[in-house]
């Protein structure tokens, strides 16, 4: 386990704490609290008697310690990335130890985002487990005074033939940690056949600890001497405080003192947003005098920021000609030729990620260094942002990951490990900074406002001849370029330049939107707004062709083929496309799966009830679902069924993508029948779980199916891409049972009453 | 001064009785098993057992808990794991977690009053507690199977 867990199992006393007028009684660590900000000594794995890799070393006593390099936010990655790697060397699952990585260039990569840790990391698992298995075989070939081909891995063992004999890991490790490590061409991988864990998959290396009320998170973090903070934020994007009255904070029980934090200079980024900190004793003290502080803010120019007027801009600017950013055939020539044009203008308001563990960080600045736990998706990412805020060198900036509780892409942008550290400065001592829920849900990274425009010229049996389809958001890029309006090739590859559908004339526009609140990466990002608008369009010009929706889903997308995308930029969630291309007989064979499992067209539903289909590539896996429908006379939907087929290729842990496909189901039924963020003069509008709901157990769908299409193509995503399919079937669902179209999410917006 | 039992041990606690029960097992006693999600009682994360019944302690203030019995997840058996807990583990119920010790509560609550809850029955007494990773398929499940060990 981490170094977190091991120092919890001593289990100690910790002092008296006196905390202005409350006296708190002796008190006692529970299993997992952190002890002290001790200085970082490295991995158990770079202490292992053989450590041929930085993921991994094996100790004397045949103990395998796999490094997480990857965060844990609950789709599994701390457990099947180790797994690879357990695979390949032939380890017992049980003798492994997972330790997660501190922030660290020499692990490559640890954005844990862009459902791509297996993705990226599956051949370099492969390769670490394949070296040290290699060493193994060499050691024991060299005691046993036998050619290397005679001795084979077998969990945990290295065993020759004839005569019988084995010698362990552990055994061997000595010998093996003189051996050269062995050059990557030398390494033989096992055959799909060997394998004992890929694509057979294990439960979460955590799972115990989960559901015992053991598991560390951010929220649980504690160091020696640590105060806590809530912060008042700026309520507008960038205001700064005027003038503010602390006399009543400070006479809160356990309230030490107020802090005023800088607001951050444009571009945003990972900066913290300023305010006034409140410092006190106890969380609850800190939210309390927060509470008491009066503060007068200079809103600034983001103040003229109102939802409703900036939705009707946006759909202004998304009816105006915008950016080509993908462009086939004669457009304007083929409109211009008359005939039936459809048209359809698609909705997505601002959304919260609303992880249930709000932002909260323990930061301790001593001696011009810099330590943080935190849940963060990144650790060198929070490297980097501390680093700059507080001007020490990157190597000064420690940042130790718990578990998150939940990230969504929230925990990407690490702005609350940044002031967690400016205060730990300020204050002298280690600080955990404490997001409430309003805070969570006012100053998020709010996934990007869209309007997206569709228009279509069709032939007499309804297959378009002309495709226009023009997307405006609020791009992501405005985090780090304040002036940014258009969005990135990466958001406008995820479902809309790489749209799928075989039509000789096709245009892919972006129009310009200014952004007045933060805009980061949510779950499948702008595939929520593509994905539902293009999906959407292809069920109503299926109903315009009078035609089945899956029929002519398939025939919309056309033969099997690969995309040719060379002429646009695309680019394919930063996967190589030789690697990892759409290919539209993938897309295919999900629809086809789907269809056939959620028994398309072929149950009696019943009164208001429906299906409703739609099909999506994210993150380079191919995902299509149907949703069943019950609309009630009233007006109430329902959601009694939901299948999901998928091609994520080769699947290292398929119980664990089932889960992360029904949560996906979960995640899109949030965004789609209820989401939105809204802002009145700058300010966001909603605060909690009351005005900002999620789904809960009874409005989620109740039947829950995945379906995993067996696939030899390299391991994709799992995290996002159930995601944006489920929107756009849900209301392609709803139009088949009501009639109705639902253009603009949320469905709970819409008057769907008989 | 409030006296009142935590996981079977005596307490006494003469602090801002204003404070709710979450911030006292947390800050003060270091059950750290039992979440923050709401402050509002609108998420369940932070549910633990008075006196057997599920509460939100995140609004239940020091001041109401004088004589109470107060069980946390770390407490919720003292002898291995719960049958809950078993069924959590079976059905691979966790994606991050951070809801579950109070899902696990809340259907521990409810299998004590309703051993054989039907759908409905669930839905009710589960509806208070959210799970942002979508694991209701599975919650759901693991409390059909727990019920049906205890039958």
């Amino acid at each position: 386990m981490s170094d977190i867990l091991n120092i919890s199992r001593r289990g100690f006393l910790q002092g008296m704490v006196t905390t202005g007028a409350l006296v708190l009684s002796v008190r006692i660590l529970p299993s997992g609290l952190l002890a002290e900000p001790a200085a970082y000594a490295g991995t158990h794995a770079d202490h292992a008697t053989l450590h041929p890799s930085v993921y991994f070393g094996i100790d004397t006593d045949g103990t395998v310690h796999i490094v997480a390099h990857r965060s844990e936010m609950g789709t599994g990655i701390r457990t099947s990335l180790p797994l690879v790697l357990a695979d390949e060397l032939d380890a017992d699952w049980n003798r492994v130890k997972i330790e997660q990585a501190i922030g660290d260039a020499r692990y490559g990569s640890q954005e844990t985002d862009g459902s791509q840790s297996i993705r990226e990391f599956y051949d370099a698992m492969r390769e670490a487990g394949a070296t040290a298995r290699l060493m193994l075989i060499r050691a024991a070939a060299q005691q046993w005074n036998v050619p290397e081909s005679a001795c084979r891995a077998e969990l945990h063992n290295i065993v020759h033939a004839s005569p019988i004999r084995k010698l362990g890991y552990g055994e061997l490790t000595l010998a093996a940690a003189k051996l050269p490590v062995p050059d990557k061409k030398e390494l033989r991988f096992k055959p799909p056949s060997a394998w004992r864990y890929i694509g057979k998959g294990m439960v979460s290396y955590d799972l115990s600890h989960l559901v015992t009320g053991q598991a560390i998170y951010g929220m649980d973090a504690h160091m020696d001497n640590m105060v806590y903070a809530s912060v008042e934020h700026p309520p507008v994007l960038g205001g700064k405080i005027k003038s503010y009255d602390d006399k009543a904070p400070l006479q809160v029980p356990g309230v030490r003192q107020t802090i005023p934090l800088d607001t951050f200079k444009p571009p945003h980024e990972y900066q913290a947003l300023g305010g006034v900190a409140v410092i006190a004793d106890n969380t609850w003290a800190a939210f309390q005098g927060r509470k008491k502080l009066n503060v007068t803010w200079e809103n600034g120019a983001h103040a003229a920021f109102n939802s409703d007027e900036f939705k009707k801009e946006m759909q202004a600017t998304a009816r105006k000609p915008g950016k080509a950013v993908r462009n086939e055939g004669d457009v304007d020539g083929s409109f211009a030729k008359g005939g039936k044009v459809l048209e359809a203008d698609y909705y997505v308001p601002l959304l919260a990620h609303a992880s249930m563990e709000p932002p909260v960080a323990v930061a301790d600045f001593r001696d011009g260094k810099l330590t943080a736990w935190a849940p963060t998706q990144d650790p060198q990412a929070t490297q980097d942002a501390v680093s700059k805020a507080l001007g020490i060198a990157k190597e000064n900036v420690v940042c130790h990951v718990t578990l998150l509780g939940g990230g969504f892409g929230r925990k990407s942008m690490p702005d609350y490990i940044v002031e967690a550290s400016l205060l730990s400065r300020k204050v002298g001592r280690p600080v955990k900074v404490v997001w409430t829920r309003e805070d969570d849900i006012k100053f998020d990274y709010f996934h990007a406002v869209a309007a997206v425009y569709m228009k279509a010229a069709v032939d007499d049996r309804g297959m378009p001849t002309a495709w226009l389809q023009r997307s405006v958001f609020t791009p992501i890029p405005s985090t780090f370029d304040a002036s940014a309006t258009y969005g990135g090739d990466d958001e406008l590859g995820m479902g809309f330049t790489d749209i799928p559908f075989e039509i000789s004339n096709l245009r892919v526009e972006n129009g310009p939107a200014p952004a007045h609140v933060r805009i980061g990466w949510l779950r499948s990002v702008a595939n929520v707004y593509h994905g539902f608008a293009v999906q959407s369009f292809m069920d109503e010009l299926a109903h315009n062709a009078g035609r089945d929706p899956v029929d002519y889903l398939l025939a919309l997308l056309g033969r099997p083929r690969i995309l040719d995308l060379k002429a646009t930029k695309y680019s394919n969630y930063g996967a190589d496309y030789q690697k990892f291309p759409i290919d539209t007989a993938r897309l295919r064979k999900v629809v086809e799966v789907v269809a056939e499992k959620s028994g398309w067209g072929k149950r009696q539903l019943g009164k208001g009830r429906a299906q409703g289909i739609a099909v999506h590539r994210s993150f380079c896996t191919y995902v299509a679902s149907v949703v069943e429908v019950e609309v009630t006379p009233q007006g109430d939907v329902h959601i009694p069924r939901v299948d999901t087929a998928l091609d994520a290729g080769l699947v290292v842990n398929p119980e664990i993508t089932r889960a992360q496909f029904q949560g996906a189901n979960v995640f899109a039924t949030s965004l789609a029948m209820m989401g939105e963020i809204t802002a009145k003069n700058g300010a966001i509008e909603q605060s909690n779980f009351n005005d900002y709901p999620v789904a809960r157990i009874n409005e989620a769908p109740r039947e829950n199916n995945i379906y995993i299409v067996e696939s030899t193509a390299p391991p994709a995503g799992v995290g996002e891409p159930g995601v944006p399919p489920f929107a756009p079937a849900l209301c392609n669902a709803i139009f088949a049972a009501t009639g109705k179209r639902v253009r603009a999410l949320p469905i709970s917006k819409a008057n769907l009453k008989a | 001064m409030i006296r009142l039992k935590v996981n079977g041990v005596e307490r006494s606690y003469n602090g801002d009785p204003q404070m709710p029960l979450l911030w006292y097992l947390r800050d003060v006693l270091g059950l750290t098993g039992t979440k923050y999600g709401c402050g509002m009682a609108l998420c369940g994360s932070c549910t633990v057992h008075r006196d057997g019944k599920a509460i939100r302690s995140c609004v239940t203030r020091m001041s109401a808990l004088a004589g109470s019995n107060i069980t946390t997840i770390e407490h919720l058996s003292s002898s291995g794991l719960h049958p809950v807990q078993k069924a959590w583990m079976e059905h691979n119920v966790p994606q991050c977690g951070y809801c579950q010790s109070g899902q696990i509560m809340q259907a521990v609550a409810l299998l004590n009053g309703t051993p054989h809850p039907t759908d409905q029955q669930i839905d009710e007494a589960m509806a208070g507690n959210i799970c942002r990773c979508g694991t209701y398929n599975r919650i759901r499940a693991a409390i059909k199977a727990a019920a049906g060990e205890r039958a």
